[in-house]
């Protein structure tokens, strides 16, 4: 599903420019659930950000789902986005003046989805996530665990290929965070690619595999025995 | 693009806070109001003073005789002459394109003695020898019985046809006018028709109180001879009076020995050059109007402008959300102009609408208190109207350009990572 090969990047401040990643090659097959690891610093969201085609690596070459990517003006970076990938972001980054289904729908609204469509689309996603009730609430009627929720609906409404999760956790406490792992599990659980950065081992250790990242390298990609989020919701 | 959920937004982005965007509206508002209540006012100005030229064919000249200032074959300066009969038909055979030349012959005039009587009434008129095209230069209607007409001029009647404010003058409340006679120092005219002049200029009263007979029997009654005291004379449409009649001049100047150069020895007063001086003089307030009113407009559309770049820097994060869900920037540039747009016309519509209103009511206050001197009906065509709708779109869309362009600058990427 994902291929990278001899990925560079790094950041120019000034005269001086950091070197955050640093030739990085890994594959990520259909319906995997990887876990990226590594400490503050490390070129993480970097990372994740280059995969999602928000931000260009200095060199190297990404291959999604089959399709080069590579060279790509905003507009077509916006439909590759909306067409391949899910984003869960550590804030959430819902939009506040929107409903939790007006959020959900939007990706829909991107595709030209008519209305009708993208609401049914958007309480059935919703009521997944276990917030039906909630569709017509805004985002600050919601906990964080919630609004976090509705963010994972949002990236599911597209059905896109790959889901992007940078620190879905990062802002929620440790049952609410086992409770958003449990879902994370159970849309992989349902053939889902989804790629979670974190720096908690336990959050990591939910995952199917783990790729530490260090000062820009793989220092070790191992696959390891899931721990379900269940047992702890 | 003007599908229900893009104008939501629309609504949505603008009504989320609404002191900051009435306020912004309002810059508009008032360059738009500004333009039209000037421009009304220009109008109303033009209409007023339009209607001072009342319906006089504005294609016509005066022109009267002087002393001479220049010797000329022998004869010396400071001679005076009188245009004659003769002159009339050597003008209409040298000079083309003229549609009248009207002879004429005057008695009396503003502030003179009493000169007409009736039985025991008497009163100071203007009386003056006409032929009847002169109906067509200096309109009147004719209120009772007829005007002047050629037989009239052929056999030499001691005919008269006398304004309202003369019959006020000379006749009873109901009495009856036609046929009876007044007498112009001593010369008995029969009446056979009354006239009113439309003209609403100062001299109004002045062109009520006028007396016209035939040319031919004016002559006769005052011996005049062959004398001409000086003519009106109009050109065809498609000429202008202006451009013809420095041929005019030369024939009389010809005719009586003038030298060629005197400017002053033939008088002439050119009414279409002051029309179109006045005309011009629309031209230049017309041109002010735009100019101040479009310059406050441009201070609201910066306005706009301004509130657009606010709205789009407070919206970073927003957009930057967008646009990693997958929205075309392209969309984000659209709905950026649209709200700019929008904003804009319905603050100019708002501003028209006023501006309209004001109007109105000016309006209804003139027509109450009666007409004003030099100022009457001011009014915006709706060509006026589409022209500013037209410019408030040009602005909506240049207001909302910068701001468009800076809301895509930003890429998402760093639009996600402001808080
Ligand atoms: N836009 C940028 N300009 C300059 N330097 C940057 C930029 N983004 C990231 N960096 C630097 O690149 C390095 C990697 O950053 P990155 O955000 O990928 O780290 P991370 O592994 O996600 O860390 P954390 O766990 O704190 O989120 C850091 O040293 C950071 O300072
Ligand atoms: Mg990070």
């Amino acid at each position: 599903m994902i291929e990278i090969n001899n990925l560079h990047k790094s950041y120019k401040m000034g005269a001086n420019s950091l070197h955050v990643l640093k030739g990085l090659n890994f594959s990520i097959k259909e319906g995997e659930l990887v876990a990226i690891m590594g400490s503050s610093g490390s070129g993480k969201s970097t990372l994740l950000n280059i995969l999602g085609m928000l931000d260009e690596a200095d060199s190297g070459e990404y291959t999604l789902d089959g399709v080069p990517i590579k060279n790509l003006n905003e507009t077509k970076a916006a439909k590759y986005r909306n067409k391949f990938l899910g984003f869960i972001f550590q804030s959430f980054n819902l939009i506040n003046y929107k409903s939790a289904m007006e959020n959900v729908a939007l990706p829909l609204y991107y595709q030209k989805v008519p209305r009708k469509q993208r609401e049914e689309k958007a309480i059935k996603y919703l009521s997944q996530v276990g917030l039906k009730e909630w569709a017509h609430h805004l985002p600050n009627e919601l906990s964080g665990g919630q609004k976090q929720r509705v963010a994972i609906a949002r990236a599911m409404a597209a059905e896109p290929k790959v889901l992007l999760a940078d620190e879905p956790t990062g802002a929620l406490d440790s049952k609410t965070s086992y409770e958003v792992m449990d879902l994370i599990q159970k849309i992989n659980d349902d053939g889902n690619t989804i790629l979670v950065v974190t720096h908690e081992e336990d959050i990591a250790h939910m995952c199917k595999r783990i790729v530490h990242l260090k000062d820009g390298v793989i220092v070790e990609d191992k696959k390891v025995d899931q721990v379900r989020a269940s047992q702890y919701v | 693009m003007f599908n229900k959920d893009r104008w939501k937004e629309i609504l949505e982005v603008l009504t989320s806070n609404w002191f900051r965007t009435v306020l912004t509206a309002f810059g508009v508002f008032w360059g738009i109001f500004i333009l039209i209540i000037l421009l009304s006012a220009g109008k109303g100005l033009e209409n007023g003073i339009m209607k001072d030229f009342g319906d006089i064919a504005t294609n016509t000249m005066f022109m009267w005789s002087r002393a001479t200032t220049k010797s000329y074959k022998g004869l010396p300066k400071g001679r005076s002459f009188i245009f004659k009969t003769d002159d009339v038909s050597s003008i209409r055979e040298n000079v083309p394109d003229l549609r009248f030349i009207s002879p004429r012959n005057q008695l009396g005039g503003f502030g003179g003695a009493n000169n007409v009587v009736r039985g025991l009434r008497t009163g100071a008129y203007n009386v003056y020898g006409d032929y009847p095209e002169i109906i067509r230069q200096d309109p009147m209607s004719i209120t009772a019985g007829r005007f002047l007409n050629y037989s009239d001029i052929e056999e030499k009647r001691k005919v008269a046809v006398i304004g309202e404010g003369v019959v006020g003058g000379l006749y009873d409340k109901g009495e009856e006018v036609l046929g009876t006679y007044i007498k112009v120092q001593g010369v008995n005219f029969m009446v056979v028709g009354t006239y009113k002049k439309k003209s609403n200029g100062g001299d109004g009263e002045e062109g009520q109180k006028e007396i016209f007979v035939p040319f031919t029997s004016f002559s006769q009654a005052f011996n005049r001879g062959n004398d001409v005291g000086w003519m009106a004379i109009t050109a065809n449409d498609g000429t202008s009076i202006t451009e013809i009649k420095n041929n005019i001049m030369a024939v009389v100047k010809e005719n009586h020995k003038v030298h060629p150069d005197d400017q002053r020895a033939v008088g002439h007063f050119d009414l279409y050059e002051q029309f179109q001086r006045v005309q011009s003089l629309f031209g230049a307030l017309r041109f002010v109007a735009y100019f101040v009113g479009i310059l406050v407009l441009l201070s609201g559309v910066i306005g706009v402008s301004n509130i657009m770049l606010i709205v789009v820097k407070e919206r970073t994060k927003e957009i930057g959300i967008r646009r990693a869900l997958g929205e075309d920037p392209w969309s984000i540039k659209l709905q950026i102009l649209m709200e700019s747009i929008f904003l804009t016309i319905i603050s100019g519509m708002a501003g028209i609408s006023f501006g309209a209103l004001f109007i109105y009511l000016i309006n209804t206050i003139l027509d109450m208190n009666g007409p004003v001197d030099m100022f009457a009906n001011p009014s915006v065509s709706l060509g006026v109207v589409i022209g500013a709708l037209i410019i408030l779109i040009v602005s909506g869309l240049l207001a909302g350009f910068i701001p468009a362009q800076s809301a895509i600058k930003v890429r998402p990427i760093e639009a996600l990572r402001t808080e």
